[in-house]
């Protein structure tokens, strides 16, 4: 028995020092090539996953023509909520793409992102934005033109929940400005509105796909509310005979931010190729490629030659009008708040 | 003194090992991950889990949530026996493909069934387009939610009583027969109360996976507050908001009942089982 044991000590012992050499050896290996070669993770949203297919393509040749380092760069999609619980959780992201300053927040409270990081880049770290539009079928049977369309008798209404959905709460945050706006300002009126609104809406997807398919898949609704580069999609893939656009008298600008997370690429060294990965995105190449994959470019060199595919309504952003993301939160979207009021029975 | 119980337990020997590792494997795969629910509480003061315990939108949650999951057990509780029933008693062709096929809701993803049970019995769907003439709605209704469950417990039932219905012999029921009982009879005080025990499995088995299913539900569900929202649906959304506290506080009245719930049904089976003796 003693003597078993022992020998299977020995044996594991053994084992176990092959098993550190070969490791130390692939790892020497790794070393070496060290300088040539660096990965970084990208933490994206949902829709963003063909615009950074194209991008890390032409940043990896930009980098390597700049400094001679190959860069793979690998990304993750998914709910930007979730995206940023992930990180929280320690999910190594270099840089974080997510759809809404709250997200990022989130991830800074940790202390995995310093603070400020909105004033890194330009245009409050957005470096590409998008509105939030309706999507109707074609023809526009139910004659939407405006948000108050939306309450119309017999007009059903797609819209994720806001909740669950990151990129819902900008569809939510739209009808509501433009309500206030309508009522001067008046918050019970806007109240008002929105429980209407959501009185039309008869099935709450818990992300923005899931209601996209609501509505084109299943036929339910005659509305989807939808970000701008969503309903370009669409359109694109499903045929501009199907659907058409209606752009709203006023909408808000939704700014997508992004960031480095300063505490991975201090840990990992990868620093210096993060920051220029999110600065290329501000590049003329850059934005062309968000352009081309529906999102409003913000430079202007670019912004002028896509001006016929975007366009032209009154823009509110977030901090005009909600004083951030927040604020913007905690009054709507918290226990207790606007949203759950509209929910909560006796309200 | 140790080899005393050991040996009182069993004729195999190893008592003392495997105990150790089951303890060891039930801490590392259910209690560790449990207690670190309790302890990701932070900021879970008592007015707080009152305040979500009695909030209505949560109490209603709970409510579609055990409703449906208990519908589905029972409706597959019935439809479970007369499939195992089935393969058990009957030789057809191609019946290896049948049975395999009963395990293929434990092997698809959950969204996968849960989209593709959407697109059938949605208005436009196969199903769904020949109910609605009738007034039936079944996508975006407490009826959705009942069908995905349905395809989700199946298997359990089914694998629950098969065995058990294998080792039935046969000539149990030839005597009942000759003795001039009716096949009613027969079914009822024969065949049936061998069978409760494992049904009762089978029935709890599909009850708790109801409970806690998510992927197929959200899809089918429509997830509207009050209406159609289940209890792991609303934790997520409180995870989505960042309210840690909130989810778990959801997560553990949802526990706590079914734990509840299947202790009672343990409890009621063990009496079955005895008094079956």
């Amino acid at each position: 028995m003693k003597k078993g044991l022992r020998k299977g000590i020995l044996i594991s012992l053994v084992f176990s020092l092959a098993v550190a050499v070969t490791a130390c050896g692939s790892g020497d290996k790794e070393a070496g090539s060290d300088s040539k070669k660096i990965e970084l993770l990208n933490v994206s949203y949902d829709p963003t996953r063909e615009l950074y297919e194209n991008y890390n393509k032409a940043f990896a040749a930009y980098w390597k023509n700049k400094t001679g380092q190959e860069v793979t760069i690998k990304q993750s999609h998914g709910g930007s909520g979730k995206q940023s619980r992930a990180v929280i959780d320690g999910l190594n992201a270099d840089v974080v793409t997510l759809a809404l300053g709250y997200d990022i927040d989130a991830i800074q409270k940790e202390g995995q992102i310093n603070e400020g990081w909105q004033s890194k880049f330009e245009h409050n770290s957005s470096p590409y934005t998008s509105t939030i539009v309706l999507l109707v079928r074609k023809g526009n049977p139910k004659g939407i033109k405006d948000w108050n369309d939306l309450i119309k008798d017999g007009v059903e209404v797609i819209t994720p929940n806001p909740e669950t959905s990151g990129g819902a709460r900008w569809n939510y945050l739209a009808a509501w400005d433009y309500a206030l706006h309508q009522n001067n300002g008046d918050q019970d009126k806007a109240k008002e509105f929105v429980k209407k609104l959501f009185e039309h809406v008869p099935v709450l997807d818990t992300g923005a796909r899931g209601a996209t398919t609501t509505f084109v898949e299943r036929g339910i609704g005659d509305v989807l509310i939808a970000w701008e580069n969503e309903a370009l999609l669409s359109l694109k893939e499903l045929g501009p005979d199907k659907f058409e656009i209606v752009y709203p008298s006023e909408s808000i600008l939704a700014e997508p931010p992004v960031a480095v997370v300063d505490k991975n690429v201090d840990k990992k060294g990868t620093r210096e190729a993060a920051e220029a990965y999110l600065q290329y995105l501000y590049s003329e190449e850059g934005q062309t490629i968000a352009a081309e994959n529906f999102y409003r470019p913000t430079l202007e060199s670019v912004k002028e030659k896509y001006k016929d595919e975007f366009q032209d309504i009154k823009l509110y952003t977030i901090d005009d009008e909600f004083g951030g993301w927040a604020k913007a939160q905690k009054e709507h979207f918290s226990e207790g708040g606007i949203f759950d009021q509209i929910y909560t029975p006796g309200q | 003194m140790k080899t005393a119980t050991a040996s009182n337990r069993g004729v195999l020997p190893g008592f003392g090992l495997t105990l150790g590792y089951t303890i060891l494997y039930l801490s590392l795969v259910v209690l560790i991950p449990l207690s670190a629910l309790l302890f990701n509480s932070t900021g879970l003061t008592w007015e707080k889990f009152w305040g979500v315990a009695t909030d209505p939108r949560v109490i209603a949650s709970y409510r579609v949530s055990f409703l449906t999951a208990a519908a589905a057990a029972l409706v597959d509780t019935v439809l479970g026996l007369l499939l195992a029933w089935v393969l058990v008693r009957y030789t057809f062709p191609g019946k290896s493909i049948f049975d395999a096929l009963v395990d293929l809701p434990f092997a698809l993803p959950t969204a996968v069934a849960g989209v593709s049970l959407t697109a059938i019995y949605a208005n436009n769907g196969w199903i769904g387009s020949l109910l609605e003439p009738l007034g039936i709605k079944v996508a975006f209704t407490p009826l959705g939610i009942i069908i995905a469950l349905m395809f989700i417990g199946i298997p359990f039932v089914v694998r629950t009583v098969q065995p058990v219905l294998q080792e039935l012999e046969a000539d149990v029921e030839e005597a009942a027969a000759t003795l001039g009982s009716s096949r009613l009879r027969t079914f009822g005080s024969v065949i049936l109360p061998q069978l409760a025990p494992p049904l009762l499995t089978g029935f709890a088995l599909a009850f708790a996976r109801g409970i806690g299913e998510y992927g197929s539900v959200v899809f089918i569900s429509g997830n509207m507050p009050m209406k159609t929202e289940i209890a792991p649906l609303l934790i997520m959304s409180k995870l989505e908001r960042f309210d840690y506290a909130g989810a778990t506080a959801v997560a553990i009245i949802l526990l706590l009942i079914s734990f509840l719930l299947l202790l009672a049904t343990n409890l009621l089976q063990r009496w079955m089982r005895k008094s079956a003796r």
